[in-house]
């Protein structure tokens, strides 16, 4: 896991609110319904997959949308990340299919 | 001198092309691409879906890095985002530089990455229903040629 250079870690510590901006787009929205909303995982999810995990109990949508997590791309704050990559409060954690403009 | 744009609105690739520059009397190339919807297998439209912000900065640290790698001068990009019908322009690619060499190069860089790294996607509508298009291994491949020493 890399280092949060902006030492959110603290926080996580001292047990605030854990928010996590959650964008999705293309197919990846239209199956779990919504565009953007903020959740509050729990304290153990600090990682892209432990956050997939936390999502896919939400309901079919969810387990829809990250049933094949080859097909699914993740930015984390905006720069496209692995599902190894640190999710903090306050993130803001995109997902969506490979990319397809141009 | 750098200018990205994401937008609805049309665009004029010869606005664009006077806007690279050349009065200064430096320039000696010009490349540009500019992107079409095609109406293959009966396409109606096709809507392009993005993510404001993080568009606009991954295109910039490949513009970035195109300026590292070839002697630019001046580097204007546009992608068009929502619904777009065959024959409209979808994007454009322009590149100023001395020589064409680098010219020609670093538009296809820019292409290139702007294909498989730039948050934007295309849904296209048919008679049938509307489909994601999905990513081509082709794309992948085409970027990859930058990456070696």
């Amino acid at each position: 896991m890399r280092a949060d250079p902006l030492g959110r870690s603290s926080a996580l510590r001292t047990g605030r609110h854990r928010h996590v901006k959650l964008l999705y787009f293309a197919w990846v929205r239209q199956k779990v319904g919504t565009s953007e909303e903020v959740v509050t995982p729990p304290a153990s999810v600090t990682t892209v997959s432990a956050l997939v995990d936390f999502l896919r109990q939400r309901g079919p949508g969810f387990e829809a949308a990250f049933a094949n997590l080859k097909t699914v791309r993740v930015a984390v704050n905006q720069r496209h990340s692995g599902l190894d990559a640190a999710v903090g409060p306050d993130d803001e954690v995109a997902f969506f299919p490979p990319v397809t403009g141009g | 001198m750098s200018a990205i744009r994401v937008q609805t609105a049309d665009f004029d690739p010869g606005e664009e092309i006077a806007k690279l520059g050349g009065a200064e009397g430096t320039t000696g190339a010009i490349a540009t691409f500019t992107g079409l919807v095609r109406g293959d297998g009966g396409l109606i439209a096709m809507t392009l879906d993005h993510y404001p912000g993080m568009c606009e900065s991954e295109i910039s640290a490949h513009v970035a890095a195109a300026y590292t790698r070839w002697p630019l001068l001046a580097v204007r990009i546009v992608h068009r985002v929502g619904r777009l019908t065959p024959g409209e322009r979808i994007v454009f690619v322009g590149v100023a530089s001395a020589h064409r060499q680098a010219a020609f190069a670093a538009c296809e860089f820019l292409m290139d990455y702007l294909k498989t790294s730039a948050p934007f996607w295309k849904l296209e509508e048919r008679e049938a229903g509307s489909n994601w298009v999905e990513a081509r291994a082709e794309d992948d491949a085409s970027v990859k040629r930058w990456q070696s020493p």
